[in-house]
């Protein structure tokens, strides 16, 4: 029993970490890219290792870290406006063979050992500047970041009351999953049964919403988790990591919602017609290009405050698991982006520490449990695409009149 | 002379007897002047290779009227359509082609622009946008939304006035090409003719000058075709300047107020739809040996009539070369 719940506790503290929350955040751009706007950009990883060294370098170089964030993402802006300018007008895999390449580059670029240090007259000699292959530990810039922490000091645990506040014994834990498991079911089962009545009313979503944080709360109940409030990789980080991707799905939830998101979908649809209904098709995938990016740029920033500035973390690989996340969440939709990437994470631990645990290091060692966890994973993403191609919160209508 | 007409429509040219006098003087030659051409086109060729889809020297059409173009199929009919209206260029761009609506040079003129002018096209074949509900197809079409300017789409006060003004003229033209039921459905769920209508009623929601359709009663029933014509005779008489291309010749006659004769990429013939028909350029090129039965008629259909057409030509033809 203590087995499975150290596996759960890997899985859940994968689910909530700052890692996942930058990759969903990149998500929920790319949802507008992709989802939304039929933008096929396989260089999302791009966007955010661009946001990525932004920050870090210029935090870095001594500016303040508000402007560090707006020059990450005015990167962004500048990456998406050159990638987009000359390929938007074309046919779309016009934009997935050069976002893809442009990704490639600017990985390659920041792995290389003539940026590695600052040599030049324009930014202090002799720090790190990409860190060439090593990349950028977080200890040389999350300092700003964690200065403007109002968490104090010392450790916290989550949710502070939980299954040892109630004796600690196994029962306790194992009714809370119970209860977990309930409470999930019984949100699957309402959002099913709403979704066959014709309106849905605020009524229904306040249900939905208390389900889902009923869950949640059960979930750090009995697997509470303990950390440091500011340090790096604490509570702090984990904060306005989600902060980030509630505020990021609402504006998305906004965009989409508004008659530009309007235009996106028709784009998506058919752009000649949109162009003999007089919209300026170029203008507008741009702009979708553009904030997509921005999304992208900020997951990234999210996604190294934890750990470090490094290239090859932010490579081709993450913009796959990106489009996995994407298509398990349900592409063009708007909860899709968030669950599919927690869902993708937290199952790809909880498939790891599964496959350490029980299978013994002479048959899968611990490095290959690692790869067998991308296999896994691989084929539940095929069993989607096949079984539920709207992914868990698509729209299976919408899915009907594939053209 | 068609001052009195315009005072009393309010724009349009409502009364037949103003328009029949309006067109009465104009020369029933291909490419001849009109007395207020909306649009007007000048050397425009289209090649496909070695194939010439469109070879067109001059033409103007007259403001405020229907009028059809008309020929058989692979005239260049949609070519013509899709090089003035922004979605292909002419091979001859930049060597004499010119074209201009409503005074405004549009050689250079991107599609979307194009359509902001004033003069919106369908498409032969229908672009509904399939996984997108019949309302949010309508919706788009209308122009000016400030809800689509990225900077105030977040701030849903800013448009939801519009927003309500629009889908309120979105419905009455549903209701109008009953469609209004299907209205919370996706596009993609409709069947073709209802694509058609679909894709005209998206077309009004741009308010356009001129209306430019490519076989818009194709597939749609007689009934409501007859309908539909009334409403686009009613745009016409409320000002609105229509070109639509349609091979059911009863449709032509009905509505039309000039014909426009395509054949070969050429303009063959122009005149009133009761006279243009006896031309003996569209004999010729487009009605071949049945130039003196009713296009409409129904006799046509039947193979022996065909055969004794043919039959009838082939004598005539082999009795000029004797
Ligand atoms: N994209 C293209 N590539 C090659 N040839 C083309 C292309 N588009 C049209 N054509 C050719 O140009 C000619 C005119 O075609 P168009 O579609 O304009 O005819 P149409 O008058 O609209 O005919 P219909 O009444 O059948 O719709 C045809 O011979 C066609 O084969
Ligand atoms: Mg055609």
């Amino acid at each position: 029993m203590d087995q499975i719940f150290a596996i759960l506790n890997a899985t859940v503290s994968e689910a909530i970490a700052p890692a996942t929350a930058g990759v969903a955040i990149a998500v929920i751009g790319l949802n507008l890219h992709f989802g939304f706007t039929g933008l096929l950009n396989i260089g999302q990883a791009g966007f955010m290792l661009l946001g990525a060294y932004g920050m870090a370098i210029s935090v870095v170089q001594g500016v303040p870290m508000f402007f560090a964030v707006l020059i990450g993402l005015g990167l962004a802006i500048l990456f998406a406006t050159i990638l987009g300018a000359p390929t938007l007008k074309l046919r779309g895999d016009y934009l997935a063979i050069v976002t893809i390449s442009a990704a490639e580059i600017i990985r390659y670029v920041g792995r290389l050992a003539q940026f590695e240090k600052c040599e030049w007259s324009w930014c202090k000699k002799g720090t790190d500047f990409t860190g060439g292959s090593q990349g950028i530990t977080s200890s040389t810039f999350t300092t700003p970041f964690k200065s403007i922490s109002f968490f104090g000091d010392g450790a916290w645990t989550l949710s502070p009351f939980n299954y040892t506040s109630l004796g600690g014994s196994t029962a306790v834990r194992v009714l809370g999953l119970l209860v977990f498991l309930a409470l999930v079911v019984g949100t699957v089962f309402f959002v099913r049964a709403r979704r066959a009545a014709a309106a849905r009313s605020w009524t229904d979503r306040l249900v939905v919403a208390v389900l889902v944080v009923l869950s949640v709360a059960t979930l750090l109940f009995v697997f509470p988790q303990t950390m440091s409030r500011t340090q790096t990789d604490g509570w702090w980080v984990r904060a306005v990591a989600w902060t980030l991707v509630a505020v990021s799905t609402i504006v998305v939830l906004l965009l989409v919602r508004s008659p530009w998101g309007r235009l996106l979908r028709g784009i998506r649809e058919d752009e000649e017609a949109m162009r003999s209904l007089g919209k300026n098709v170029f203008a507008v995938k741009m702009q979708a290009l553009i904030i997509g990016g921005l999304f992208g740029a900020l997951g990234g920033m999210v996604y190294v405050l934890a750990s470090s500035v490094q290239a090859d973390s932010l490579g081709r690989q993450i913009t796959f698991f990106a489009y996995t996340a994407l298509l398990i969440g349900g592409a063009a939709s708007i909860f899709g982006p968030v669950l599919g990437t927690v869902i993708f994470y937290s199952a790809r631990i909880l498939i790891r520490e599964a496959a350490r645990t029980y299978v013994p290091n002479s048959i899968l060692s611990d490095n290959q449990a690692q790869a067998f966890s991308f296999v896994v994973v691989g084929v539940i993403l095929m069993l989607i695409v096949i079984f539920r191609p709207q992914g868990i919160l698509g729209n299976k209508r919408e899915l009907r009149f594939h053209v | 002379m068609s001052e009195s007409a315009t005072i009393t429509s309010g724009g349009g040219l409502a009364d037949p007897a103003a328009r029949r006098s309006l067109m009465a003087d104009v020369d029933r030659t291909p490419g001849s002047a009109k007395p207020d051409a909306i649009l007007s086109v000048d050397t425009i060729t289209r090649q496909f290779g070695g194939v010439t889809a469109v070879n067109v020297e001059h033409l103007e059409v007259q403001r405020g009227i229907i009028t059809a173009l008309i020929g058989p199929n692979g005239a260049g009919k949609t070519t013509f359509f899709n090089l003035i209206t922004g979605f292909d260029k002419p091979t001859s761009a930049g060597k004499g082609a010119r074209w201009s609506f409503n005074g405004k040079e549009l050689g250079r003129t991107s599609a979307s622009s194009v359509a902001k002018s004033g003069m919106v096209r369908t498409f032969q074949l229908t672009k509904s946008l399939n996984r997108m509900t019949v309302m949010d197809n309508m919706m788009l079409g209308a122009q000016g939304q400030s809800g689509e300017r990225l900077t105030a789409s977040m701030f849903r006060p800013l448009w939801r006035g519009q927003e309500g003004q629009v889908s309120e003229k979105a419905l009455g033209l549903l209701e109008r090409f009953k469609l209004l039921e299907k209205k919370d459905d996706y596009a993609g769920s409709l069947s073709g003719g209802q694509r058609k209508l679909l894709e005209m009623a998206r077309a009004l929601m741009t308010d356009p000058t001129m209306i430019m359709l490519d076989e818009p009663m194709a597939g749609v029933n007689p009934a409501l075709t007859q309908s539909l014509l009334g409403h686009v005779q009613s745009l016409r008489d409320d000002g609105m300047t229509v070109l639509f291309v349609e091979h059911d010749m009863h449709v032509v006659r009905h509505i039309s107020d000039w014909v426009v004769v395509m054949a070969e990429g050429r303009v063959v013939a122009e005149g009133p739809a009761d006279t243009v028909m006896s031309d003996p350029a569209v004999v010729d090129a487009y009605l071949g040996a049945h130039h003196d039965t009713d296009l409409g008629d129904d006799a046509l259909l039947e193979d022996d009539s065909l055969e004794r057409e043919a039959a009838a030509e082939e004598h005539q033809r082999e009795e000029e070369g004797q």
